[in-house]
């Protein structure tokens, strides 16, 4: 568990060593701001609630959290400190956690700093704060699966580049699969039981629903499961890759 | 310290370790020598945990790589090829998340850092990025990583590459102060480095070991090993190589001339000693002698005649 912290500590601190952070979190925080309220018309819509923000952060996910969880191994393989990671007497599935909890920690750093928009709709009305935090915290489990997938794959290149394009193709597919244009694919050929599971993987699905205010038990399991899935995945790839 | 039996790894169709048999002590400095290639760096990333071998097993003080790998990698302060350390991180930050990870904490940390530091001659750049280190100073970075925890196995690839003659002699003589109390194995490609710190040079091509035994062992099988050179006058120099010939320990006699100045140098049979036999005759045959030295031996051409050319390996590896 220290091992893990210190692993953590060293990833998280990572981010703000370089630039990185800053340039990413403004942008972030311009890109989310600027689809709130200029596409998204905010103040037009004379409603006071963060349904259009929360709208938009699957499709900003899919382009964000690939860029933050990239680096995560390709770096590490690319400058050789893998081989000084991997020796040092820390278990591999705390390296692996570690390093996604502090992507995810940051990730959640970003988030927070979207609470001017929290302050401006409570200025401007009475929102629901309850639905407003539940998707807070759907939005940081959602990013947290994206997250994982991100992660593993960085674990299997040294390239950056191939790990961001190839995270968000995975994610993308993750986050469409209930939408028409994919179940319709599948509708003509594949039995009901194959469709539902495939619309059961969309992100979308499962994130609108935390949205609504209701934080399903159903909705929790689905990210939880999936970050293990993916976490699982990658030690297996990083112990694979030793064996050359 | 260290036990390594039977060890292989493949990579695809080429076998870079090819069943290694190695046992290194406390007090011991391995000097592991080999071309490029021959499986140097291979062998000590699986000592160290970082490949799984195909084959055999490495015991550290007993604990096997393999299925006891973190109590393995405690007892081992490793050093990888290139010195790898994160750049973004200055040395201190870096000797303190290792010391973190390593289960140091407070004074201990605190303590060892400042030991390794100090050892390593690191205080000036304590606080630049590692990113905007020399070539030394990144590769004392990883040295002092390697040393932090004080642990009784070191495994350090090529620990002096990249370093100026000054650094060079630094990091031998740590090695040779930390080496009563541990069991050390270095890769180089520096010759002279393994006459200078090793206790026992083991060379190996195409993963397999070619010659064990210490360094004066390895230059004893050396052509120059006990080899006489005398300079003098070419003038007399054709009637040196003929009384030189005449002897019976003399093996061959070689003759070179440069700057009106002859070489003839005798090679002995069997490493005999020839160097006082021959002072006795270039003073009974009074010759003008400028220069009269015997040589222990070479080591680079040991190395040469008993390792290929990579050119050749590559071509048998695929045939």
């Amino acid at each position: 568990m220290k091992s893990m912290w210190a692993i953590f500590k060293r990833e998280f601190a990572a981010y703000f060593a370089t630039p990185l952070a800053y340039v990413f979190i403004v942008i972030f925080l311009f890109t989310m701001g600027a689809f709130t309220f200029y596409i998204g018309r905010f103040y037009e819509s004379n409603i006071a609630s963060l349904t259009v923000f929360f709208s938009y952060q699957p499709w900003l996910y899919l382009f964000f959290i690939p860029a933050i969880a990239m680096r995560l191994w390709a770096e590490e393989r690319r400058t050789g400190t893998m081989e000084l990671l991997l020796t040092l007497p820390v278990p591999l599935w705390a390296t692996v956690v570690g390093k996604f909890l502090a992507a995810w920690a940051f990730t959640g750093v970003a988030l927070a700093l979207t609470f001017p928009v929290w302050i401006t709709v409570n200025y401007l009305g009475q929102p629901d704060n309850g639905v407003i935090l539940a998707s807070y915290i759907g939005s940081l489990l959602m990013a947290g699966g994206y997250l994982s997938i991100g992660a593993c794959i960085s674990a299997m290149t040294k390239n950056q580049v191939i790990a961001f394009v190839v995270s968000v193709v995975v994610c993308f597919l993750f986050t469409i699969s209930g939408a028409p244009l994919v179940i319709d694919f599948f509708r003509s050929w594949a039995p009901l039981a194959l469709i539902n599971a495939i619309s059961s993987f969309s992100f979308l699905t499962h994130f609108m629903a935390i949205t609504q205010g209701v934080i399903d038990l159903r909705d929790l399991i689905f990210f939880f499961s999936l970050i293990a899935l993916f976490l699982t995945a990658n030690i297996v790839i990083v112990d694979l890759k030793r064996v050359g | 310290m260290i036990e390594i039996a039977g060890l292989i790894k493949r990579f695809g169709p080429m076998t870079a370790v090819a069943g290694l048999d190695l046992s290194v002590g406390k007090g011991e400095v391995l000097g592991f020598l080999g071309p490029n290639g021959a499986g140097k760096s291979t062998t000590m990333k699986m000592v160290a945990g970082y490949l799984a071998p195909d084959g055999g097993n490495v015991r550290i003080a007993g604990h096997d790589v393999e299925t006891d790998t973190l109590e393995a990698q405690r007892q081992i302060g490793y050093l990888p090829e290139g010195a790898p350390a994160y750049p973004d991180m200055t040395p201190r930050q870096f000797l303190g998340f290792i010391a973190e990870v390593r289960g140091l904490s407070g004074d201990a940390a605190r303590n060892a850092i400042a030991a390794a530091v100090g050892k390593t001659e690191l205080d000036p750049v304590l606080d630049q990025p590692i990113d905007t280190l020399s070539k030394g100073f990144k590769r004392r970075v990883g040295v002092a990583q390697a040393i932090l925890h004080d642990p009784p196995v070191l495994i350090m690839d090529e620990p002096t590459d990249g370093l100026d003659p000054n650094q060079k002699f630094a990091v031998r003589q740590l090695i040779r102060a930390m080496a009563p109390e541990k069991a050390i194995i270095i890769s180089t490609h520096l010759l002279e480095e393994v006459e200078a710190i090793c206790t026992r040079a083991v060379i190996i091509d195409r993963g397999r070991i070619v010659a064990d035994g210490t360094p004066a062992q390895l230059l004893a099988r050396s052509r120059h090993h006990n080899a006489v050179t005398i300079t003098l006058p070419p003038a007399q120099a054709p009637l040196a190589v003929s009384r030189l010939k005449a002897m019976p320990q003399v093996a061959n006699v070689e003759e070179t001339t440069a700057d009106g100045v002859a070489s003839v140098t005798a090679y002995p049979k069997d490493g005999a000693l020839l160097i006082e036999d021959v002072s006795a005759m270039a003073a009974r045959e009074n010759w003008d002698v400028k220069e009269l030295y015997a040589e222990a031996g070479r080591l680079d051409e040991v190395f040469r005649s008993i390792t290929t050319h990579d050119a050749i390996r590559a071509r048998e590896s695929r045939a």
